[in-house]
């Protein structure tokens, strides 16, 4: 009998965590990431949106794939995924206004998120439903955690602050000349910060560099 | 003077890729070679002309409080803008479609050269950027939508051009091996987003 959690399962959610991480190897989901990584919160409240959907448009999908033809599929995708990000947005704007109102126009963005698109196009729609599920887990915790990284470098750097609490230690630093960064909650500095953290893995793992 | 205004804002100073990062999934993928850039660019521009003006008479007409009034007093309250996700999606991935179909039909030429490209516009965030910035900033007239639309076009297709021309000779260049591809045109569109950033608060 198989197991329920076994040796395949594990790698389903640990190989996008690293070698497989769909921002920094697959180039998937960037569009909606980089904007809201100023802010440590508003990071953390992306990244959980961003399981919810996926991990309930994966389940939907790969229950519904045998039902679905193949010439409609990418409709059918997009309207389950719509209409989980719809759902999303209409809670955030009930739950948590502040939010929502920082976030604006990237909780729509969801939808095009090509993370969620692609991993349903590759592997939802060819699995069972137990592995998509841990599948679509597996990569919304790697987009999540260069998604946090960025935000923590950035808060951090930027305003001196994390999840918009002050830092203690902080203050002996200002009275020694210490400046916040301003560049760092400008826009162009996400992508530099997101090479960065590329540069360190590939550094370690020299497998992941690219021909030139 | 107001059309041209949104144009050019729409072209440097809110550049979908260096200013809200849209697009950027294509936009790194595909920036490999100047002429697929150019294709894609050109495809980006012309779905965006045509889905923002057709999501925005949605927009007006339907999703919006009040906006059915035209059914009767009956329908003054309803407000639809909670499906206005799905809306906005369903209409950009049909008029992909169709725009797939026209292409095909009447200019195969244009279609082998941009034929690849265009079922991965639907998934576009910069479309559905578009159409949600537009609906966020409230444009008075269609005309005045459709003018932002194009400027966000050729904003998006100035800057995969830009990075692809930088791409194909940084090919010469000695970077660091951990650097090279990916991680590297990340940092020369930060580093090119930063240029851009010297447009704001220009004021025509």
């Amino acid at each position: 009998m198989k197991s329920f959690f076994n040796k395949q399962h594990q790698k389903l959610i640990a190989d996008p965590l690293g070698d497989q991480n769909p921002i920094t190897i697959q180039v998937l989901g960037i569009c909606s990431a980089l904007a809201i990584t100023t802010q440590l919160e508003n990071a953390l409240v992306m990244t959980l949106a961003v399981i919810f959907v996926m991990t309930s448009a994966s389940s939907i999908i790969s229950i519904l794939r045998n039902h679905v033809p193949n010439r409609i599929r990418i409709i059918v995708q997009l309207l389950v995924v719509a209409s989980l990000v719809a759902l999303v947005d209409q809670i955030l704007k009930a739950f948590l206004p502040d939010a929502s109102e920082q976030l604006s126009v990237f909780i729509g963005l969801i939808i095009t998120n090509c993370i969620i698109m692609g991993r349903l196009e590759a592997f939802a729609m060819g699995n069972k439903v137990w592995e998509s599920f841990l599948d679509a887990l597996g990569n919304a915790f790697g987009y999540g955690w260069i998604l946090v990284a960025v935000a923590f470098v950035r808060e951090l750097f930027g305003s001196g602050k994390l999840l918009g609490y002050e830092i203690p230690g902080f203050n002996y630093l200002y009275e020694l000349g210490y400046m916040n960064n301003n560049l760092m909650i400008l826009p162009p500095m996400a992508l530099v910060v997101v090479g960065v953290i590329i540069w360190i893995q590939r550094a370690r793992n020299n497998d992941l560099i690219e021909e030139n | 003077m107001d059309l041209v205004n949104i144009f050019i804002k729409g072209v440097f100073i809110d550049n979908m890729i260096f200013a809200y990062f849209l697009g950027m999934c294509s936009y790194l993928a595909v920036s490999k070679t100047v002429t697929t850039a150019n294709g894609l660019g050109l495809a980006v521009i012309f779905v965006l002309g045509i889905t923002v003006p057709v999501n925005y008479i949605l927009e007006n007409n339907v999703l919006q409080a009040g906006a059915l009034h035209w059914l009767g007093d009956n329908f003054i309250d309803v407000d639809l803008n909670v499906l206005s996700l799905i809306m906005f999606i369903a209409v950009v991935s049909a008029m992909v479609q169709l725009v797939e179909m026209i292409i095909e039909k009447f200019s195969p030429a244009l279609y082998s050269s941009l034929g690849i490209f265009l079922p991965l516009i639907a998934v576009n965030c910069a479309i559905l950027g578009g159409a949600l910035f537009m609906q966020e900033r409230q444009y008075s007239t269609i005309i005045e939508a459709t003018s932002f639309a194009l400027g966000s076009g050729v904003g998006w297709y100035l800057a995969i051009v830009a990075i692809a021309a930088i791409r194909e000779k940084i090919r010469y260049s000695n970077v660091p091996a951990p650097l090279r591809g990916l991680g590297i045109t990340y940092i020369i569109t930060g580093l090119m987003g930063i240029a851009f950033m010297c447009f704001m608060g220009i004021k025509i």
